[in-house]
């Protein structure tokens, strides 16, 4: 059996008793919510909390509210399935949709929650493995070793954001809320997931947890989400594509491309989107577009498939987004 | 305080058991260690292979990524409520006829999903189930088999037999 650490376990049933704990705590605590990312890096020994405090009991943690503005407020420990079978959110939402319905399997979106895979820790060949295949390798940076295997010669750690949310969320301009021991605070997800280390990869301070996740009304635009993976049936992305476009009568007014499972952080392309705004989406537009979205994407050979082959795929999948907008 | 045991109620199967363990065991290891219902199995413990899953308040779980304390107050169903050697289960007959159940190892969890989705809807078509299903990994029947028994045995709960 593979069996967890031991550690103490509460639920407290507000998000100012769980910021409390995890100031007393420190970086020693660690937050649940789903369980389903956490538990299996704490059986492979990648972390082992002193303290898991749990996101069960507190209720204002919940919820799936449309605002009369057309905004949406998701409560971050909300079941993935409660998101997918939302028809409001199918319809209103594609681009959330589809990325929801692409994460894992049925039963694990019955545990796991919005906020979970917003929060998804880094994932790279060289770390999701037991305790005892990373000890022949000395261990790597993230957990406990010194060198990067990925890139040995790096400073950095280069594990992979493979979260399916979270490239929408940037898309769609949501802004996350963040309840501290010394009060809350609001960041947009583009701030949040802007880092460049894999062990530092969401800028939570370790007294905060994630309460809240607030989409702006998306009228007037379109969106969509693709995902690479080897199987269909389930898998993690090794690229994930979320577009979202706004039409001013027959020309795009506004154009947000972002990539994830690319490297440590999601990546947006900027020069892609800059080449469609005041134009219109047609082959030509598209195509270029989907070659500019090639250079900020740095795939490293730590996931699945080949990184030249995830390479070439970038402006593959980016066209085909564009072309569903279209 | 971490090497301290929990005592509290669980229901599994309608039925309220007093146990008590540890506060990091899986209700996978409270289940089959300290309740010996052996039917739940384990298979990757990492929420990769479907074999262990049971239903929590009606939806299906891994058991081996929940903590048994975070199911107080909790309906837990596991095979071993679903039906009797006497008294089989739609599902459980169809299986066995059809030998939906090769090695047997995955078909305790697919039997709880199963149970789980025809509760929902019990008339699923085949796109359905593969969706549904899609986190129960089964290395003998290639799964046709395994359909087709879920299929026969909504038709029988629909005609009451």
């Amino acid at each position: 059996m593979m069996r967890l650490p031991t550690f103490s376990y509460c639920a407290p049933d507000t998000a100012e008793e769980i910021a409390h704990i995890l100031a007393e705590e420190g970086p020693a605590a660690q937050i649940v919510a789903g369980g389903t990312d956490l538990y299996p890096n704490m059986k492979r020994r990648q972390v082992e909390p002193k303290t898991v405090v749990s996101l069960a009991r507190a209720r204002a943690l919940r919820g799936i509210e449309w605002r009369d503005d057309g905004s949406l407020r998701l409560g971050t420990s909300e079941p993935l399935r409660a998101l997918e079978r939302d028809p409001r959110l199918q319809s209103t939402l594609p681009a959330l949709h589809q990325s929801v319905l692409s994460i894992s399997t049925p039963v694990l979106r019955n545990m796991g929650t919005i906020g979970g895979n917003l929060c998804l820790d880094t994932r790279c060949q060289y770390l999701n493995q037991n305790f005892e295949w990373r000890r022949t390798i000395n261990h790597c940076l993230k957990c406990s070793g010194d060198t990067c295997w990925t890139a040995p010669g790096s400073p950095k750690c280069w594990a992979v954001n493979s979260s399916d949310s979270v490239p929408v969320m940037i898309a769609m301009g949501a802004k996350l809320l963040l309840q501290g021991a010394a009060g809350r605070r609001e960041v947009t997800a583009a701030e949040f997931f802007d880092v460049t280390d894999g062990r530092e990869w969401i800028r939570r301070q370790p007294d905060e947890v994630m309460t809240d996740i607030v989409i702006p009304s998306q009228e007037g635009t379109r969106s969509v989400y693709l995902k690479l993976r080897r199987r269909d049936a389930y898998d993690f992305p090794v690229l994930g594509v979320a577009a979202r476009i706004t039409m001013d009568g027959d020309l795009v007014s506004d154009a947000r491309i972002v990539l994830n499972a690319v490297g440590p952080a999601p990546v947006r392309c900027t020069e892609a989107e800059q080449a469609l705004i005041g134009y219109r989406l047609n082959a030509e537009t598209i195509g270029e577009a989907g070659n500019l979205s090639r250079r900020g994407a740095k795939p490293l050979d730590n996931t699945d498939y080949m990184p030249n082959y995830r390479k070439k795929m970038v402006p593959v999948f980016v066209r085909r987004a564009l072309a569903a907008l279209a | 305080m971490t090497k301290r045991k929990i005592q509290m109620m669980l229901s599994v199967n309608g039925e309220d058991h007093d146990v008590s363990f540890l506060p990091h065991r899986t209700l996978l290891e409270v289940l089959r260690e300290d309740m010996q219902l052996t039917g739940t199995k384990h298979g990757c413990e990492l929420g990769e292979c479907g074999t262990c899953t049971v239903l929590v308040d009606g939806e299906p779980a891994l058991s081996c990524l929940v903590l048994g304390l975070e199911c107080a107050g909790k309906d837990i169903q596991t095979v071993e409520g679903l039906g009797t050697a006497g008294g089989p289960h739609p599902l459980q007959k169809r299986f066995a006829e059809l030998n939906a159940a090769q090695c047997g190892y995955c078909t305790p969890g697919i039997l709880m999903a199963a149970q789980s989705i025809l509760t929902k809807d019990p008339t699923p078509d085949r796109e359905t189930l593969r969706e549904e299903l899609a986190g129960n990994l089964c290395r003998c029947t290639g799964y046709l088999r395994i359909y087709e028994a879920i299929e026969m045995a909504a038709e029988d709960m629909q005609h009451g037999s």
